[in-house]
């Protein structure tokens, strides 16, 4: 059997290659071949030498026919190189910013996505419990109002409560900058405060980590809630629970035992719900001046830096695939029923 | 039963999800008349600048005014305009495109549908805020443009929809009576498998247009949309942000929640479309 999982991760593996593939020929195409020299764009100025310009082509290896371009980058995405910033501070490697930055947001999507899955599914035992009360009705109502906050609305309305009027949390970054005595080592704040073992760093860090999850959280928990809700209905109607409640096994044990079954789909919906998750950390990196992938994306766009922008779309892509790979590995593992 | 119809039954009939349909209609008709309505509606010119800056919500300004002294709640009348204009345009932009290479795809089977499944599904993986950024910026910024950035980001949405119904529509004896008897296919895509799809369309649209919306806002947030002075849900929120953190509550608060109210009354409809014909909830 450890064999046949293997094989399957490899081959599930195989199968993020021409998604990513994918999502580079279409980013290249947009920035690429759409009218608009991306050196121009970045001088800002049209009134530039000629022979400068060409100095800058080259370097940023414009001058080549597009096919050329095509495959010269996808040779070096192949060997980790994301090309070099086409703008302010020109020519530095794309992905050592990236490495500063993805830290930033895999930390934020790890706490938001914690957070709405424990709300997602509370609600979602809760509504299933409370069948066909108003109980059941607020939580339906919850789930479509939680989809359909606007999350840079939702992260203001927290900033304006809990930092401006109650002075509780802090609304912007990742740590108060006044810890001098911090050093990052992995990028994830909360674990090098932790190795460090400096804990007012780590207060700190979790203090900022606080409104910018629940806000990307409690978006993303609406649709466990409906999910986590009708799966629990189906299961506690199953002859199973019946027999635990004819025997007198306590409620809360008959929940733990339907739960624990209704959350194979729930697992699914992770990897799909993750996309979505990127997605919003965006909004919510903006929000909340996070300075993760999200807010680096639009640094770059204000100054046309289309390698970092491709560099970024690729490592999101990369990102995406690895999640749905994982998830299907969790699932195949809980699931007797996969065969691999 | 024509389309309209899954929209009026479920409103005659007294059952759990007709509230939601009718919060659901009721918001999302008070927006639309209030974009066409404008000009007579709105007190003041949304882009008046004047002396009275960040005065609160009073009888003369019912939402305040800003830091420039512009109306607020002019300009949410306004702002519903360049919100429904760019949605309606995406929204169309992506059935045109993705029901008819959904139907074809399905249909057709073999290589160009392992192709086109492929790409669409990448696409759809993808986190589609990210992807209409990069188009956005690419585009510039004008409302068609971002028009254009969400239709490519929800094209694939229709397609798998319309792409699996189809696969399962064409071996049903109705489609493969027409066949035999010599139909065209293209008049069978249209005539046989075409009307059975689009009450299936009808639910994606209601849940995606909701989608939609929170993508229009989320691009004009980020300032890809519209320039200013134009009245814009999702860029007046983030003019608001610093103001907010002032104090000046009322410049960011009415703008969210006018994008969240549509988005949810969109999202309302498609739940009871959906519930109608019992695709999801019990």
């Amino acid at each position: 059997m450890a064999r046949g999982l293997g094989r399957y991760i490899i081959i599930r593996g195989l199968m993020i290659i021409p998604m990513i593939l994918i999502l580079y020929t279409i980013v290249f195409f947009f920035l690429r071949i759409l009218p608009g020299n991306p050196i121009l764009a970045v001088v800002g100025t049209k009134n530039i030498p000629p022979e400068q310009l060409k100095h800058l082509e080259h370097l940023a290896g414009l001058d080549k026919p597009l096919y050329v371009q095509y495959f010269d980058y996808l040779w070096k995405m192949l060997h980790g190189n994301l090309g070099v910033t086409l703008a302010s501070p020109m020519g530095k490697p794309v992905s050592s910013y990236i490495a500063l930055r993805l830290p930033a947001t895999v930390e934020l999507t790890i706490f938001a996505f914690t957070v709405s899955v424990l709300l997602g599914i509370a609600t979602g035992v809760l509504g299933a419990v409370k069948r066909g009360t108003s109980v059941d009705t607020g939580m339906r109502v919850y789930s479509i109002v939680a989809y359909t906050l606007f999350i840079p609305w939702f992260g203001m309305m927290l900033q304006y409560l809990f930092g401006v009027k109650l002075h509780w949390l802090p609304t912007s970054g990742r740590i108060n900058p006044t810890i001098t005595s911090f050093h990052s080592i992995t990028g994830l704040y909360v674990i090098d405060a932790i190795i460090e073992r400096n804990w007012a760093a780590l207060g700190s860090v979790l203090k900022h980590l606080v409104l910018p999850s629940i806000t990307l959280g409690t978006v993303l928990s609406g649709a466990y809630t409906r999910l986590v809700r009708n799966n629990m209905v189906d299961v506690l109607s199953q002859d199973f629970i019946r027999a635990y409640r004819a025997r007198g096994v306590p409620e809360r044990k008959v929940l733990w035992y339907a739960l624990k079954n209704a959350f194979i789909p729930v697992v699914t919906l992770m990897g799909l719900q993750f996309a979505i998750l990127l997605g919003g950390a965006v909004l919510t990196e903006t929000t909340f001046n996070w300075p993760g992938m999200g807010t680096f994306i639009m640094d770059r766009i204000n100054y046309r830096d289309y390698n970092s922008i491709e560099g970024a779309v690729i490592v999101f892509a990369l990102f995406v695939g690895l999640i749905s790979l994982t998830v299907d590995v969790i699932y195949a593992l809980l699931d007797p029923r996969v065969e691999y | 039963m024509r389309l309209i119809d899954y929209i009026i039954n479920p409103l005659r009939e007294r059952k759990p999800g007709r509230g939601l349909l009718l919060f659901g209609i009721s918001v999302v008709l008070t927006v639309i008349i209030m974009a066409i309505f404008a000009p007579w509606i709105s007190p003041y010119n949304p882009t008046q600048i004047g002396a009275d800056v960040f005065a609160p919500p009073s009888s003369k300004h019912l939402m305040g005014t800003n830091n420039l002294g512009q109306d607020v709640f002019s300009r949410i009348i306004w702002g519903s305009r360049i919100i429904l204009y760019v949605v309606a345009i995406a929204t169309t932009l992506s059935i045109l495109v993705g029901v008819p290479l959904g139907l074809l795809s399905g249909y057709r089977g073999g290589k160009v549908d392992r192709a086109l499944s492929m790409i669409m599904d990448s696409i759809y993986s993808f986190p589609s805020l990210i992807l209409a950024i990069v188009i956005a910026v690419v585009l510039g910024p004008s409302p068609v443009n971002t028009a254009i950035a969400i239709a490519f980001v929800y094209v694939p949405t229709y397609f798998r929809m319309v792409r699996g119904q189809t696969l399962s529509l064409k071996n049903q004896l109705f489609v493969e009576a027409a066949r035999a008897i010599g139909v065209k296919d293209w008049e069978t895509m249209r005539k046989y498998i075409l009307p059975n799809v689009l009450p299936t369309v009808l639910v994606v649209f209601t849940l995606s247009v909701a989608d939609a919306i929170l993508t229009e806002a989320g691009l004009s947030f980020l300032g890809l949309s519209v320039t200013p002075p134009t009245p814009d849900w999702g860029y007046d929120l983030r003019v608001g942000q610093p103001f907010l953190l002032d104090g000046y509550w009322w410049l960011a608060f009415f703008p969210g929640i006018m994008i969240m109210l549509l988005a949810m009354g969109f999202a309302m409809i498609g739940e009871a479309i959906n519930e109608r014909l019992s695709l999801g909830t019990r």
